[in-house]
């Protein structure tokens, strides 16, 4: 594991406009795996042959390019594969409802089992060497961990890797691989920093018009605030993880306020903590966390509030807020909630606005890695199974997914919003990577940490920003 | 399923049969072994998978972890005493050993004198079994699970929407103009908040050793000394405390030592966060979310140290009781 931390210094991560198919389903945030079992395969030799896939793909261009894209091609193999992940609840759901045909038609079994401490599980079995057979990871600076310790299988001679490039972005398979290998492939991808407000309430304050720019967002703010309304609905916990939805927050003001140069020097571990650029991120944010009158129940809320829920009072009457920053994926829970609420009709989003013009345009993005710990038939198939277009529109129409893969095409989501949200990141100048995936795990885990210290004590920021710099000096070189 | 299944009742007979045999085959070899030299030898013999078992599974790790303690992350790169100093300087476990020395203070006090309570007034009352099952309840319940029972119950909403945590329903309830509180955030009140969680888990635990202890003093001296004009007070604090005297210390050091333990209801809680982290917290997350070997490995050191004098505390009053009888 040493070094394991600067996974993408290489890659330059500008996840090109020509990601088209962008269904972000970015649950809570990291990727799960699947660990499959040890073959009990029947057939092993079966599944290692790229089915039709890739004569299908060259010719034709259909979406079935990939090898086990087809249905047809998909052979029936039985036993098991284990998968770890992160996603509980309806993100469950979804993915089990897109491994069901691969379930069916192969005979192969899902084992799934979801955790939100997903970085703690996976390496206590790893090093434990029961791993998953296909796990979700926590994030590519985790995923350079894994693979740079040996743990993780070179997916390349696993995926048709002519029909993976022609699907996927380079930039996207870049954040997947580590020293050249490609280690890790991702499934789903969401769209962070889109601001959301309920359609029926936020005009009447508004006026109408969504901000455009941090000034417009503040001065609305402002404007919710000044007869005792309170404008934001935050929430940071999550669990084990709690703390994250801030360091979105963080992200989206530094790669919009600093730029996305900085934005990588931060994430590399070359910016400090203390740096103006960063410092300055935390004090915007701060106009809002650290103010009681700007967020719903104050500071205790933000911090004793659930991520799946802190939207929630958006669309009570009254409404006890009228904006929420979150990604994509939230939409899945706004519903749940809520099942009467229709995308559009109730709640819309604008994108997260531009700070500094010079960097106008810019989004940020997250998604969900899937790498391979054992080499097992069943484990080779589930992979290419979900690299697939076939599969992920599955989760895609679901919704709350965005998918990496080029061949989902626009069609294909469920709603306006999510076509809003692949055709935000189509139409994005810049994109870049959730950098707190990217940091390593130290330094992810004092972020998370810095953020709930910074809500609860606003006035604390130098000595938070502080502990960071220490934990950036020695979490990135190992 | 099925191959654990296996695996699982081949333990189930294959453990005591290789045992059985290992003993009878012994036996016959000890057969040609003379006398005297027998006697000395069949013990050890005998102890030997025992012995051999404890090496395996518990020294070999400890040597392992103060050797791991030296190592970085990795444990390839030898930093002599660098992890020990993060120990004692870093301000994240500076809090750890704060927090920790609150719990052994206060969930130590008051799980064993709510459990000496409970013991000696259930005593007096004819609904005793009734009070103590219900007391001791709570032991039966793993203590994630309580965890997650007090989370709901400390569970925390904006003034004005429906409180769903009990106790801050309760508290608006019965005081007026109470504002809700968020109780596992608000520092320091929140670490007591989670010692009380310990508490409820661990009193019954507490209340019941003392409660056989209590049994176990003769009712002819009780009575004698009601006889001599002792009134209630007086026979608690001069009779019954000093003869319980050895059984709260065995109680008190038990509780010392799960208060340096604490970790399930602090992960489950908080993780740590808002100023409650404990040492236990704070080295599993060096070991599975920063995998810092070397750390990790350093603070599992510490704490192994600081439960040693406990440990050797309860022998001696372990060995003192043997001596008595």
């Amino acid at each position: 594991m040493a070094g394991a931390t600067r996974p993408s210094r290489v890659c330059p991560f500008v996840l090109a406009v020509t990601l088209v198919a962008t269904a972000c389903a970015g649950g809570g945030a990291q990727p799960t795996a699947a660990p499959a079992k040890p073959p009990e395969a029947t057939k092993p030799a079966a599944t290692t042959a790229p089915p039709a896939a890739s004569p299908a793909a060259s010719p034709a261009a259909s979406p079935a390019a990939s090898p086990a894209a087809s249905p047809a091609a998909l052979q029936r193999i039985g036993g098991s594969v284990s998968v770890l992940g992160t996603w509980g609840g309806s993100e469950q759901e979804s993915f089990l409802a897109m491994v069901k045909p691969f379930e069916d038609q192969t005979g192969v079994k899902i084992e799934y089992e979801g955790t939100r401490d997903l970085n703690a599980i996976l390496t206590t079995r790893v090093q434990g060497g029961n791993p998953p057979d296909v796990a979700g990871l926590p994030g590519p600076g985790q995923m350079a961990e894994f693979a740079r310790a040996g743990k993780l299988v070179d997916l390349s001679s696993v995926l048709d890797q002519s029909a993976v490039k022609e699907q996927y972005s380079e930039d996207w398979l870049k954040l997947g691989s580590v020293d050249g290998k490609q280690t890790g492939i991702f499934i789903k991808a969401a769209l962070k920093g889109p601001i959301w407000y309920n359609v029926k309430e936020l005009p009447k304050v508004s006026g109408g018009s969504t901000p455009k720019s941090w000034e417009e967002l503040s001065a609305l703010s402002q404007k919710i605030a000044a007869p005792g309304a309170t404008p934001w609905c935050v929430g940071l916990g999550s669990g084990a993880a709690s703390g994250w939805p801030g360091t979105d927050w963080i992200e989206d003001i530094v790669l919009r306020q600093a730029g996305p140069d900085k934005y990588d020097q931060w994430w590399q571990g070359t910016l400090t903590w203390s740096s103006p650029e960063i410092k300055a991120a935390w004090q915007t944010w701060g106009q809002i966390v650290g103010n009681e009158k700007m967020v719903f129940g104050g500071r205790q809320a933000i911090l004793a509030t659930n991520f799946q829920e802190a939207g929630n009072p958006l669309f009570s009457t009254p409404p006890r807020c009228y904006l929420h920053h979150q990604g994509s994926f939230i939409t899945d829970f706004f519903v749940k909630a809520n099942p009467n609420l229709k995308p559009i009709e109730d709640f819309n989003f604008f994108p997260f606005p531009d700070i500094d013009p010079r960097y106008a345009g810019a989004v940020e993005v997250g998604g969900d890695l899937f790498g391979m710990f054992r080499d097992t038939p069943q484990a080779r198939a589930l992979l290419k199974y979900l690299t697939t277009p076939d599969a992920q529109a599955i989760w895609v129409k679901r919704g709350g997914a965005l998918s990496p893969n080029k061949r989902v095409s626009l069609d294909t989501y469920p709603d306006q919003i999510s076509r809003q949200s692949a055709q935000a990141l189509i139409s994005a100048k810049t994109v870049r990577f959730d950098a707190s995936d990217l940091m390593p795990e130290a330094m992810n885990n004092a972020f998370f940490k810095g953020i709930l210290d910074f809500v609860q004590e606003p006035g604390s920021l130098d000595s938070v920003l502080a502990d960071l710099d220490r934990v950036q000096k020695d979490a990135y070189k190992r | 399923m099925s191959d654990r299944l296996a695996l699982a009742a081949g333990a189930v007979v294959g453990v005591p049969v290789v045992l059985v045999g290992y003993i009878s085959i012994v036996e016959a070899l000890l057969s040609f072994v003379p006398g005297g030299r027998r006697r000395a030898l069949r013990p050890w013999l005998w102890l030997a998978p025992a012995l051999a078992c404890l090496l395996v599974f518990l020294a070999y790790p400890a040597l392992a972890t103060v050797y791991a303690s030296f190592f970085g992350p990795t444990s390839e790169r030898f930093v002599g005493l660098a992890n020990y100093g993060y120990v004692f300087t870093d301000g994240t476990m500076l809090l750890s050993i704060r927090n920790n020395a609150l719990w052994l203070v206060f969930f130590t006090g008051l799980s064993v004198s709510l459990g000496l309570l409970v013991a000696v007034l259930a005593d007096r009352v004819p609904y005793e079994t009734v009070a103590k099952s219900l007391i001791f309840l709570p032991m039966a319940i793993s203590f994630v699970a309580a965890g997650v029972i007090w989370k709901f119950m400390y569970d925390y909403r904006p003034p004005g929407t429906p409180q769903t945590g009990t106790v801050n329903a309760l508290l608006m309830g019965l005081v007026p103009g109470f504002e809700p509180q968020a109780w596992l955030i608000n520092s320091p009140g929140n670490n007591l908040a989670l010692i009380v969680a310990a508490v409820w888990v661990w009193t019954g635990f507490c209340m019941v050793v003392l409660s056989a202890a209590l049994k176990g003093i003769p009712s002819e001296l009780l009575e004698a000394a009601r006889v001599d004009g002792a009134n209630e007070w007086q026979v608690f604090g001069r009779i019954m405390l000093p003869m319980l005297g050895s059984t709260i210390a065995v109680v008190g050091t038990t509780m010392l030592i799960t208060a340096l333990k604490a970790f399930d209801i602090v992960y489950v809680m908080t993780n740590g966060n808002f100023g409650t982290e404990v040492i236990a917290n704070r080295m599993y997350k060096e070991m599975f979310n920063v995998r810092d070997f070397g750390r990790a490995s350093a603070i599992a050191v510490v704490l192994m140290v600081a439960i040693v004098p406990v440990l050797l505390f309860n022998l001696r009053r372990f060995k003192e009781q043997e001596a008595t009888r």
